[in-house]
């Protein structure tokens, strides 16, 4: 308290001393500061400004005395505290600093200060020197910090040399002092809240709300932080890199050979890319077989993706730059995934026993499917069906079983090596193998997707057959011209020909919507099956990896924002509080830097599928072009 | 400057209000629940285990009881460490912002700030809850687009649920600061 008392001695001033009024809650029902009554003119009342806050870094803490560097920031009162300069300067020089800083981050930097930290009993002379310090470097409001020997407490005191009422009579105001450890901040990267509308957070740096702009503020001055102690500048500065300047030989050197790799890696991408695009492979039935292959989708997103990484322009931000980190993460860890996979597969003959288990379980398939048929053709639980539609739907399903079963048969002896030359593919990594799988099952269940088919049309078939004819049953008919349903007359042989159409049809129906039902349910089981892989494949090719693992390694790294710690607090003197990162939850990391999937899959709501199910329409597992995305 | 009143729950219990005036622009509100109770802790194990012993009698099958271990361990620390909140803190500084933290009986703290610049008032606010109609303190946050419009509702002291004498308290207090922003006339 030295300091500050004798600083206002030496101005002259009577002012109250304590700034900070500490007074019982209860007594103060208007806790704004009651403005300094002997300075000011009787009878003026000076509007309450807003408590001053002092942004302070926490190793500047320790710091020798000197001027303290910053920003001032009018519109929210808030001082953001760089670093200190040491004696002894030339105050020229400092300004010359100041303003290679100021081109360099584009913000106004300037001496918003002074520093004094007594580390021996305080000399006398100093304060005054401190005092005059403000008359060369004129700062509006001038703050004077003290950090006396053995207390916890400092004292801080802000001076406006012009206050509008009472010239000549510096005004004072409530000062906050708030700590920040600038490593983080510098590092932290903020991230608006999620109520923000996406329009606003896009420009939540430049419009910068209290403390994004202190986070700007520091992010931005990397240029006054490069030099340390060691420096043979002519000015010296304490900030967080004064005692040496934090680098990695192996990120320098990472830095320096990513250049050319990208070049070469982009040049053979390019090529990939070029030879994907020949025109043998846009003939009508193979870019038919291409898109509807999931393999296919899954290497062409991954070349995609390749190309992102590699190319040659820097990253513009730094949502790109995570982006770009988030891929090769992504598929550093598919690959490793899939040499491990490579490496299960061709270890110990294992590619044998799997071909050799495939065969018997697709006839065990079938022959379990010829089960089923000839349960369906005979009285299935206890259901009385039409006799003649049922053994003519049973045996067509049957031949066609026949047909597969021989078919498999025929393949045999290729199998193994073609599984051989798949299990090849994992090095390209595990989403490419399961994609591979995925297709595999596609192909193997082929005849249950035809069986599917045929129920589905024939169920369709009679579904759009008996709503018509029971149209035609009330007198009515689609008026196709309109959309809509119109009343119509029909002839007595007209009305008699559909109604007996009609009693057929809907005495037909039960035995088509058993088959229908049978199949459609043996159908969504494989669709099912193959969901779940591409859920696998969607989820390694998505979860943003590399963020996740900053957030749990450097949490400060990825902020939500700040909390405030109140520090112990000693009546009379300013309030101290501890700024910290408050880190992203997980589930809101996941969110941001989510990859985008492949998109090849269709996104069903249940309503819809249950009335595509209904009506017997198809359902693909891959998104139709008519379809309409939700 | 700190003292500590008592007050109770929407249910009845007891609930601790400490107050901290660490300056006239900086105030802290700390709502203690109980703790978690023994009685009720052991209740809930003992019903778990004495079913699953019920279980095992019947289908003699020892998967179950350890399944049942896993089940009350998995639980508890489940319960402690996302469910059973401890203490909310709200803490207002006047021309930075308000901070309300909930500390989670494992010890987690989760802490939302919230900048002065975007709060537009605090208010105690009704709501049906079940079936009774109880009374919570919430943030009005400003619409950025809007200059009137408020953008989102923030409730505070969620988990403890104090009653209207106890949000009244906090709300005056609050108010105090709040009313020192709204003379200021360079606040945003």
């Amino acid at each position: 308290m030295g300091l500050v008392s004798r600083g206002m001695a030496a101005a002259g001033l009577g002012t109250a001393p304590a700034v900070v009024r500490p007074g019982p809650p209860d007594a103060v029902p208007n806790p704004t500061p009651n403005p300094p009554p002997e300075g000011a003119a009787p009878g003026s009342s000076r509007v309450p400004s807003m408590v001053l806050k002092a942004f302070f870094p926490t190793c500047c803490a320790s710091a020798d005395s000197g001027l303290l560097v910053g920003r001032w920031v009018p519109e929210q009162s808030s001082a953001v505290v760089l670093a200190v300069v040491h004696f002894p300067f030339i105050p020229i020089q400092v300004k010359e600093l100041l303003a290679q800083v100021q081109q360099a981050s584009r913000i106004g930097l300037a001496v918003l200060g002074t520093w004094c930290h007594h580390r021996q009993e305080p000399e006398e002379s100093l304060g005054h020197f401190l005092e005059g310090l403000g008359t060369i470097f004129s700062h509006e409001p001038w703050l004077q910090l003290c950090r006396e020997r053995g207390s916890k407490f400092w004292s801080c005191k802000a001076t406006h040399w012009q206050v509008p009422i009472s010239p000549g009579a510096p005004g004072e105001d409530q000062v906050m002092l708030i700590f920040y450890d600038q490593r983080k901040v510098l590092l932290s990267q903020l991230h608006p809240p999620a109520a923000l509308p996406d329009h606003q957070a896009g420009d939540a740096t430049a419009s910068a709300g209290g403390l994004a702009a202190v986070f700007d503020t520091v992010a931005r001055s990397e240029a006054l932080f490069r030099s340390d102690r060691f420096d043979e500048g002519l000015v010296r500065l304490s900030h967080w890199q004064s005692e040496g300047v934090e680098a990695s030989i192996l990120v320098e050197l990472a830095k320096r050979a990513s250049g050319p790799v990208c070049l070469l890696l982009a040049y053979l991408l390019s090529l990939i890319s070029a030879a994907s695009t020949c025109w043998v492979f846009k003939l009508w039935p193979l870019s038919f077989i291409w898109s509807k292959l999931s393999t296919c989708e899954q290497l062409r997103h991954r070349l995609e993706q390749l190309t992102f990484i590699f190319s040659t322009q820097k990253a513009e931000n730094t949502s790109q730059l995570m982006r770009k980190a988030n891929m090769l993460v992504s598929v550093l860890l598919d690959v490793a995934l899939g040499f491990a996979l490579l490496s299960w597969l061709h270890g110990k003959d294992r590619i044998g026993q799997l071909a050799d288990a495939l065969v018997p379980v697709a006839d065990r398939v079938a022959e379990e499917l010829q089960h089923l048929l000839q349960w369906l053709m005979g009285a299935p639980a206890g259901l009385k069906m039409n006799r003649a539609l049922d053994q003519v739907l049973g045996r067509f399903f049957l031949y066609h079983i026949h047909l597969w079963i021989s078919y498999i048969h025929l393949m045999s002896p290729f199998i193994e090596r073609i599984l051989w030359h798949m299990g090849l593919s994992a090095c390209l990594g595990l989403t490419v193998a399961l994609s591979i799988l995925s297709d595999i099952i596609a192909l193997l269940t082929f005849h249950i997707y035809c069986f599917y088919v045929y129920g589905a049309r024939l169920y369709c078939l009679k579904i759009c057959g008996l709503s018509s004819l029971w149209r035609l049953f009330r007198g009515k008919k689609w008026n196709v011209l309109r959309q809509r349903v119109d009343s119509c007359s029909y002839d007595l042989d007209q009305l008699f020909i559909g109604t007996l159409l009609f009693t057929v049809l809907v005495f037909l129906l039960p035995t088509t919507a058993l088959y229908y039902l049978v199949f459609t349910l043996l159908r969504l089981l494989v669709v099912t099956v193959q969901g779940l892989i591409h859920l696998l494949v969607d989820l390694i090719n998505s979860l943003p990896l590399y963020a996740l693992g900053l957030r749990l390694c450097r949490p400060y790294r990825l902020s939500a924002g700040v909390k405030f710690q109140v520090l112990e607090h000693e009546a009379g003197r300013p309030l101290r509080l501890l700024m910290q990162i408050n880190p992203l939850p997980y589930n809101r990391v996941v969110h941001t830097y989510r990859l985008p999937s492949c998109g090849c899959h269709p996104k069903h709501s249940w309503s819809s599928l249950c009335r595509k199910l209904f009506f017997g329409e198809l359902i693909y597992p891959w998104r139709q072009r008519g379809d309409k995305q939700d | 400057m700190e003292d500590e009143l008592s007050f109770s729950d929407i249910y009845g219990g007891r609930l601790a209000l400490q107050r901290r005036y660490y300056s006239p622009s900086c105030r802290e509100f700390c709502l203690s629940c109980p703790r978690l109770s023994l009685r009720s802790l052991t209740a809930v194990t003992c019903t778990v285990w004495l079913a699953a012993y019920g279980l095992f009698t019947l289908c003699e099958n020892s998967m179950i009881l350890s399944a049942a271990i896993f089940i009350t361990l998995l639980g508890l620390l489940g319960y402690l460490h996302f469910v059973k909140i401890d203490q909310e803190t709200l803490l207002i500084i006047d021309s930075l912002g308000i901070q309300m933290t909930s500390s989670y009986a494992s010890g987690k703290e989760s802490t939302t700030f919230i900048e002065m610049g975007k709060v537009k008032d605090v208010i105690i606010n009704e709501a049906i809850y079940m079936q009774k109609v109880i009374y919570y303190l919430c943030i009005l946050l400003n619409d950025p687009v809007e200059p009137h419009g408020i953008s989102q509702v923030v409730p505070v002291f969620q988990s403890a649920k104090p009653r209207l004498d106890c949000l009244i308290e906090v709300y005056r207090s609050c108010q105090e600061i709040l009313a020192h922003r709204k003379a200021t006339p360079t606040s945003s």
